[in-house]
């Protein structure tokens, strides 16, 4: 059982909706990166996304593409991502990290050192954007090999025909993206999130949580309320690219988590 | 060849679309479903005698194929060594190769019934053709295209818009055509129920580096003949040459001659200021190593993090930090040679065509045209070499004026719409 798994069990148990929130590793740089890591989970945070910055992240829109720009500018690198994630582990033993991005840095360090380096660092999960299920021998097969996780993204382009291929070999989570689109772009709508998130549950056991397109506390809970929980990365990516304070981030994502846990 | 079966390089890609450890299908779960269904569509197309029928008549009335194959005699005696002929790609409709592929690709996306196509470019020759295209079938055109480049390249910005087309300048990212790609493929994501990626080079996810290589192949099918007909039945080329960004004219004239042994391959990338400098040039296989970017894998120019780089050359139509899948492939197995030329060399080649044969030359064949200086004099004279002239370089003259230190600000206003 994973931090993942144990982290379902216990919300599934205290009957509540899951809060997952998004940021770039090294955002604006290292220090602060990790002091907004640090206070995710008393902001509410069940689960940390840790973006792992890359220079071409095709599915993401243009918050997270800066901010994977500034951070890649202050000097970050997969190395120090694994870094900060060792950091956080010391003092939080409990709350999963899913490590989120781009495969290119990872292969290019070597998927088995990857691995082994990920794992240590306390890595729980990974969300690799651009390995679809027909690419599961180069990262996916491995990693639940190595112990961790890979959640797959299920879309609205997601027919009922593929549904199982893309389900197969996934666990933690299933991670539903509302929109066809990028990060930050349309809003998602309950109405037609519900019955997706429906049809998904209705071919696995996995819980599926919801993500692109909410960006408020109200939103976060409507998504919440029809799913096992809601995902917000660019909203928040927004509040620390606009320059706000660590406490000023930490309590926009308290009201975000709020409403989620209210669901 | 059918002997050979098993060794033969015409075999690629496998069905998980890879060449060797190369290609295959790295993209978001949200166009895996139309990655797959144009595979099939592709696949049905390709088997469908109507569809190359239209192809050919297209290709014939519309571009003007076949292209000549034209033997470059001042140029044969000048350089005193193997024989030298172009293949005259740049007298296409729209100046290049480009046209070649996106005929094919527009005919499959009406087949497929998307009414929108969005297309990504560099140096603008992809995006005019593709606009070209749409403007005859009446397709809504979208081209997307780095902010740096829309400066430089503004006789290209001013024939997409003549031609119906939208250009989006590119400024995310570093606003070049690894950038403009990117932008394309979040409109793909964003709009994939109505909308047909028409990708411009032999890169991308499965099937588009098969797909785009089999619609330039016409080059060297027609190089194939040609060559027959003027120095007689059989005789092939002994040395094929062509310049390479992502690759698609240099897949073109190569594939067909994959499997023929005595038949030396060539490509050549841009070398920019040299490949010895920190990465101030474009050549992914001298210079750079595997990685997966833009759906395929591929060589790609990268720094030691697996981030990747920007290219550098004075041809934006070879400015891209990765190469055709394909390519990296025939590079590894050792079938095809790769070698660059720098700047300086592509454009001395440059100067050269016109003094010697009157043919202005894109900058990007200007780069295959340089080692073909190189290598010819050291050849016997019975030895045939064929260089892909796959664009012309009306494009190019104020890149190439400012580097040669003349000054045309004088004339830039009062200057042809067709440049």
């Amino acid at each position: 059982m994973t931090r993942i798994d144990a982290k379902f069990a216990d919300l599934k148990a205290a009957g509540k909706k899951a809060f997952v929130s998004y940021v770039m590793a090294g955002d604006p740089d290292y220090e602060t990166s990790l002091q907004v890591v640090k206070g995710l989970p008393a902001a509410g945070v069940d689960i940390i996304e840790l973006g792992l910055p890359f220079t071409d992240p095709m599915a993401d829109g243009p918050t997270i593409q800066l901010a994977g720009q500034r951070a890649l500018d202050a000097g970050m690198t997969l190395e120090l991502t694994l870094q900060l994630a060792t950091e956080f582990r010391k003092e939080d033993d409990t709350t999963p990290i899913v490590l989120m991005g781009y495969y290119n840095p990872i292969y290019n360090r070597g998927v088995d050192t990857f691995l082994q380096d990920a794992k240590a660092a306390g890595i729980d999960g990974l969300i690799v954007v651009d390995l679809p299920p027909e690419e599961d021998e180069e990262l996916c097969i491995p990693a639940q090999a190595a112990g961790l996780n890979f959640i797959r993204l299920a879309t609205p382009t997601t027919d009922d025909k593929r549904l199982p291929r893309v389900l197969q070999n996934t666990s933690g989570f299933v991670y539903y993206v509302s929109i066809t689109g990028i990060t930050g772009a349309a809003e998602a709508e309950a109405g037609d999130v519900g019955p997706e998130v429906a049809r998904i549950k209705s071919a696995t056991d996995l819980p599926v949580i919801v993500g692109f397109g909410i960006n408020t506390s109200e939103k976060a809970q409507n998504i919440a309320s029809v799913s096992d929980g809601a995902v917000v990365g660019s909203a928040i990516v927004s509040q620390i690219g606009a320059g706000k304070s660590v406490d000023e981030v930490l309590a926009f994502v308290k009201s975000l988590s709020d409403g989620a846990h209210a669901a | 060849m059918a002997e050979d079966l098993f060794n033969s390089f015409m075999n690629g890609p496998d069905e998980k679309g890879r060449f060797g450890i190369f290609g295959g299908r790295f993209v978001s779960e949200t166009l895996m479903p139309l990655i797959l269904s144009l595979e099939e569509e592709y696949d049905r197309a390709k088997d469908d005698p109507t569809f190359w029928a239209e192809m050919d008549d297209l290709w014939k009335h519309y571009v003007g194929r076949p292209s000549p194959l034209y033997f470059a005699n001042r140029l044969t005696e000048h350089l005193g060594g193997a024989k030298i002929y172009m293949k005259r790609d740049e007298l296409n409709h729209t100046g290049a190769h480009k046209v070649n592929n996106v005929l094919g690709q527009i005919l499959l996306a009406r087949r497929m019934g998307k009414t929108r196509i969005i297309a990504e470019t560099g140096a603008g020759q992809h995006g005019v053709a593709t606009a070209t295209v749409c403007a005859k079938f009446g397709l809504k055109c979208v081209v997307y295209m780095g902010a740096h480049d829309v400066k430089r390249q503004a006789p290209n910005v001013f024939r997409m818009r003549l031609l119906g087309a939208e250009v989006i300048p590119v400024t995310s990212g570093r606003g070049t055509l690894k950038d403009a790609m990117n932008d394309a493929l979040r409109d793909w994501v964003t709009n994939v129920r109505d909308t047909f990626y028409c990708i411009g080079t032999v890169a991308g996810p499965h099937p588009y580096p098969a797909m785009v290589r089999d619609f330039q192949s016409v080059i060297g099918k027609e190089v194939r003949w040609q060559l027959a007909e003027q120095e007689g039945e059989g005789r092939l080329p002994d040395t094929v040459i062509a310049a390479i960004g992502g690759g698609s004219n240099a897949m073109g004239l190569f594939y067909p001659f994959l499997d023929d042994k005595s038949v030396n391959i060539i490509g050549v990338e841009a070398g920019g200021k040299g490949v010895d400098e920190k990465m101030q040039h474009c050549a992914s296989l001298t210079g750079g190593r595997p990685g997966v970017l833009h759906g395929n894998r591929t060589y790609l120019l990268q720094d030691d993090d697996g981030q990747i780089l920007e290219g550098f050359s004075i041809s934006a139509g070879l400015d891209y930090p990765g190469i055709g899948p394909e390519h990296a492939w025939l590079h590894d197995t050792g079938r095809a040679e790769y070698v660059s030329i720098t700047d300086k060399e592509a454009l001395e080649a440059f100067q050269l065509s016109c003094a010697m044969e009157g043919i202005i030359p894109a900058l990007e064949p200007s780069h295959a045209l340089a080692h073909v200086m190189k290598i010819a004099p050291t050849l016997p004279k019975e030895h045939i070499i064929v260089m892909n002239m796959c664009g012309r370089g009306d494009k190019d003259i104020f890149t190439v004026a400012r580097h040669l230190g003349f000054d045309m600000s004088d004339t830039e206003e009062g200057r042809d719409l067709d440049d």
